[in-house]
């Protein structure tokens, strides 16, 4: 049987789940104990599956599915096989997660909430396989309605059915630019297949042309600025395996669109995409990270973080066209493994943020960063590995988000120059850039896990938090096993990451790796680059173990416990700890200009005085609101002809009619 | 990797452990000494040292695990960075395992570690003096990779110790690019070990303290080890800075004399260094905690701007 094959009965094989939990629609025990555990190891077949395709040939099949005379064509290659590893090892955590998160009362019935999930994974899964503009365009609406359906699971509350209408608009904005896209890329051949699209050398206009629709489209989904709004609001609004399955594998589809469309089949010619996706990234990433910097909800922080770290993937794209535009395939490679490696980095420290604040959700009901706080003693497991998905987050050595920052700084120091002095100039800027966002990012993730599980409980009642259930440990468990493995151990994943750069540029650099051994990382010469995770966490981790031995040995163990001392102020309530405003508040003042912020001040003769300071995105204002208003006005124009009488319909048939003959006969 | 190479690196280590404290000292005697004070003795840093270890550790009934184990944290990842600096040799065997962006990732870890701790307590300065110390970390942590960088784009790598050994075979010149960083590397330098004109490293002024309200709940072993790691960074600071800015004197591969000789230079270096720091830090006055960030984006803008000079010049 080929791989292919196989990958398709487990995609068929997570619709059957679906339809399962159909049957057993109120069964939340079965839905939870067995169901979604069987769609974890089928996550699992995938993850392994894929992996092995990596390293095999492409494969094709076609599928008589769709319209008679409009099947589907399917292609296995080294990009989609990447991305189908992403989605398998994710999803392994997210559905055994869910099986421990899912309960009765929260909207939607558990069975119908597994065929929605289920359905979800499946259209992921087949976006990537999917080899032809139709089916590529079916699966990727089921994707966004199955989402829409899941995000909006608790639909009894309005603000979440609004954060739903909104996710599902703004999908279809970019749907339709990806479908017209696909229209330019066929080249008026009428045949949708990629492989025709591939053949076809469009005029560098039209190619253009496909591009920024692609951009444009694939942006919707990503969420880059400005067509990120939809993230902050739906991924609160969802459940936490929903948010982490969306943040951490759905985003990635975009990621993976726009890498299938920009290289595979446009070839990344024109080196001002480079620079445009450049642009986007950066501005992308600098917003988000100071928007998730003042959050205040922890959800949406989270959110904010993801628009970040999509930034970064579009600068590591934008980086890779630019080079290859200019045939330096070498560096093009290099900016490209270093996207990836993020792609699978991220999906594996989001997907455990977000599975984190599910725990912290269900163990307080609480999801606002400002009534949360010392929850370490009272979930350790969730404590300890949310730490390991911020110190991740933060581009922190020897984590997995430090190996993919420094592949990426490592192709903005190994420019050697650029034909064009302006672009020379440009590259320093952005890796500065680069620079400022990883550090602000370690300021939001010291915010994140700071305020909701050190210092002391904010309200009373979150001394009763109750710890985590086993199957939602274990979830925690394999995702954050996942990004220690991946912080440690880079070689063998960018072995593997270069069987997807060979296909996208022709280039890799798993040769050069190789040949310095799995311990150190080097993208040329150690000389010139290199990087050790493993020997750099085992001599810290010397240093550390010899200095409390030495100190044990030389002098003693002893310890007193005793109230903190907070230079000797004895009524500390934990009122006087930061809260989530006030850590963010030096943000808040250094970046006023971004934010659209509107503050509450007490005045002295208040009998309450209440302090509030609200964030907005500028773009609201600026984009969405007066879009929203001239739809409306347009809408009001159009509503006079509707009088609601039959005889005024009539006169418009008779006008229409007059109208008409007059033209013709003229 | 030699047996040379692997008794240069423990050498480093080891000296760095030693003369950390020392280095601290130092400036203080000067700083007192510039201030028309009575100066305490150059050992004083050790007497402390030797007193907080021998004292208990009070630990505040809210810390958790996170809170004991993050001075230990801080104190490994500063010996580690005294190791990849290059201080007495070139030729470090550690030194592959981690370049100029794993560096500035170390120091990040130590940060974040520490700001961590002192959220952990729950307490108004310990909360305040971690924001402060991310607020001041977010800028230095760029401007001082952007140092790097203008450093690396000169000698074609990220190795410190390469860009160390290509620096010194250089015929001499003065690198525009390498000036400027120069100005923002103190600029940066200053802001992370807590020196005026950001922070004051003897203030207990509720107001005004940033890397004493972080450690504030620390006492006993915890604290001298903290204190230790602070002067460890100081070190390791210093150190980078003469690798990077003045460079002649550290061995290189396969030269033990020369190791025995580089040490000597280390100190003299170290003394000048120690100088001009308490120099700086007693004709400026203190800034106002907003007037930091403004200081601090000054050091990351020189430090781009030190990049893009090295672009535009090629040098």
């Amino acid at each position: 049987m080929r791989i292919l094959d196989a990958i398709l009965i487990v995609i068929a094989g997570w619709l059957a789940l679906g339809l399962a939990g159909i049957a057993v629609l109120r069964q939340t025990s079965l839905v939870a104990r067995v169901l979604f555990p069987a769609g974890a190891v089928l996550g699992v077949a995938l993850a392994g599956l894929a992996l092995a395709a990596l390293f095999s040939a492409p494969q094709t099949t076609v599928l008589a599915l769709g319209l008679p005379d409009l099947p589907f064509h399917l292609r296995l290659d080294g990009l989609s096989a990447f991305f189908l590893l992403v989605i398998g090892a994710t999803t392994v955590g997210i559905s055994v997660f869910a099986a421990g998160y899912f309960r009765v009362g929260e909207g939607t019935p558990p069975g119908l909430l597994c065929l929605e999930y289920h359905l979800f994974l499946a259209s992921m899964a087949m976006v990537v396989l999917a080899d032809d503009a139709y089916a590529f365009m079916v699966m990727w609406e089921t994707m966004a309605l199955s989402s829409f359906f899941l995000v909006t699971t608790n639909h009894r509350v309005p603000a979440i059915r609004e954060a739903g209408f909104l996710y599902l608009l703004i999908a279809h904005v970019g749907a339709i630019a990806i479908l017209l896209c696909f229209g330019v890329l066929q080249a008026n051949t009428g045949d949708y297949t990629f492989a025709n699209m591939r053949a076809q050398s469009l005029p560098p206009l039209w190619a253009s042309v496909a591009f920024l629709l692609a951009t444009a489209g694939f942006g919707a989904k990503a969420g880059i600025v400005p067509l990120h709004v939809w993230l902050p609001e739906a991924h609160p609004a969802a459940p936490s395996p929903v948010s982490a399955l969306m943040s951490a594998v759905m985003l990635k589809t975009a990621i993976y669109g726009v890498l299938r469309v920009g290289f595979d089949l446009l070839g990344a010619q024109q080196w001002w995409w480079g620079v445009m996706l450049l642009a986007i990234g950066l501005v992308s990433a600098l917003y988000g990270v100071v928007f998730s910097a003042v959050q205040t909800d922890m959800k949406r922080l989270l959110a904010y973080s993801s628009i970040e770290n999509i930034g970064l993937l579009f600068i590591g794209i934008g980086l890779g066209v630019l080079f290859n535009s200019y045939g330096m395939t070498a560096l093009s490679a290099l900016a490209l493994t270093a996207t990836l490696y993020h792609v699978i980095g991220h999906a594996l420290f989001k997907s455990l943020l977000f599975l984190a604040t599910g725990s912290v959700l269900h163990a307080t009901g609480e999801r606002s960063l400002g009534k949360l706080g010392g929850l370490m003693r009272h979930m350790p497991w969730v404590a300890w590995l949310s730490l390991v998905g911020v110190l991740a987050s933060s581009g922190l050595p020897p984590f997995s988000g430090f190996v993919s920052e420094w592949l990426l700084l490592q192709s903005f120091l190994f420019t050697t120059g650029l034909p064009d002095s302006f672009l020379n100039m440009l590259i320093p800027v952005v890796a500065a850039g680069i620079a400022l966002v990883a550090a602000l990012a370690g300021y939001t993730m010291v915010k994140f896990f700071g305020v909701v599980f050190l210092g002391q409980p904010r309200e009373p009642r979150l001394a009763h938090a109750h710890p985590a259930s086993p199957l939602e440990r274990a979830g925690l468990v394999w995702l954050g096993a996942g990004t220690l493995l991946l912080g440690l151990f880079p070689v063998p994943v960018i072995i593997a990451i270069d069987r997807v750069t060979q296909l996208l540029v022709g280039s890799g650099i798993a040769d050069t790796v190789r040949a310095h051994g799995w311990l150190l990382l080097s993208p040329s010469t150690p000389e010139r680059a290199s990087y050790g995770p493993l020997v750099f966490l085992v001599v810290v981790s010397l240093a550390v173990l010899l200095a409390v031995a030495l100190v044990r040995k030389l002098y003693h163990g002893r310890i007193r416990r005793a109230p903190p001392w907070d230079c000797g102020y004895p009524a500390q309530t934990a009122r006087m700890q930061d809260t989530a405003e006030g850590f963010g508040q030096p943000i808040r003042q250094i970046f006023e200009p971004v934010f659209h912020m509107r503050r509450e001040l007490p005045s002295p003769f208040d009998a309450k005085p209440s302090y509030r300071v609200t964030i907005e995105d500028h773009f609201w204002h600026w984009l969405y609101l007066p879009v929203a208003q001239l739809t409306e006005r347009i809408g009001r124009l159009v509503g006079r002809l509707q009088q609601g009488r039959i005889a005024i319909y009539l006169l418009y048939s008779f006008v229409t009619l007059i109208v008409l003959l007059l033209v013709v006969t003229a | 990797m030699s047996i040379g190479g692997i008794l240069a690196q423990l050498l480093a280590i080891a000296l760095a452990l030693a003369l950390a404290p020392l280095l601290t000292g130092w400036v203080n005697q000067w700083r007192a000494w510039l201030q028309n004070r009575r100066a305490p003795s150059l050992l004083q840093p050790y007497r402390v040292l030797h007193k907080l270890f021998n004292k208990e550790s009070v630990v505040a009934d809210t810390a958790s695990p996170l809170f004991r184990i993050a001075p230990y944290i801080m104190f490994g990842c500063m010996a580690l960075a005294c190791g990849i600096a290059p201080t007495l040799s070139t030729d470090l065997p550690l030194a592959p395992a981690a370049d100029a962006i794993a560096l500035v990732g170390l120091f990040a870890l130590a940060r974040v570690f520490i700001s961590l701790a002192a959220i952990d307590i729950g307490t108004a300065f310990g909360t305040l003096g971690a924001r402060r110390e991310m607020l001041v970390g977010f800028l230095a942590e760029p401007a001082l990779l952007m140092v790097l960088f203008s450093a690396s784009l000169i000698t074609q790598s990220t190795s410190l110790a390469k860009i160390v050994e290509t620096l010194t075979h250089q015929p001499f010149a003065i690198h525009p690019s390498l000036a400027v960083a120069g100005v923002a590397f103190t600029m940066v330098s200053l802001a992370e070990n807590a020196r005026v004109p950001v922070d004051n490293p003897t203030t207990h002024l509720e107001l005004t303290m940033i890397h004493e309200a972080l450690i504030l709940e620390y006492s006993g072993r915890h604290l001298a080890l903290v204190e230790w790691a602070a002067s460890l960074k100081l070190f390791a600071y210093s150190c980078i800075g003469l690798a990077l800015f003045v460079p002649w004197g550290i061995a290189e591969a396969g030269t033990p004399f020369a190791i025995v000789l580089a040490i000597p230079v280390l100190v003299a270096k170290l003394a000048v260094g120690g100088v001009l720091l308490a120099l700086i830090e007693t004709i400026n006055a203190k800034k106002r905690l907003f007037l930091v960030p403004e200081f601090l984006t000054t050091a990351f803008l020189l430090a781009v701007l030190a990049l893009l000079v090295h672009v535009l010049l090629g040098a």
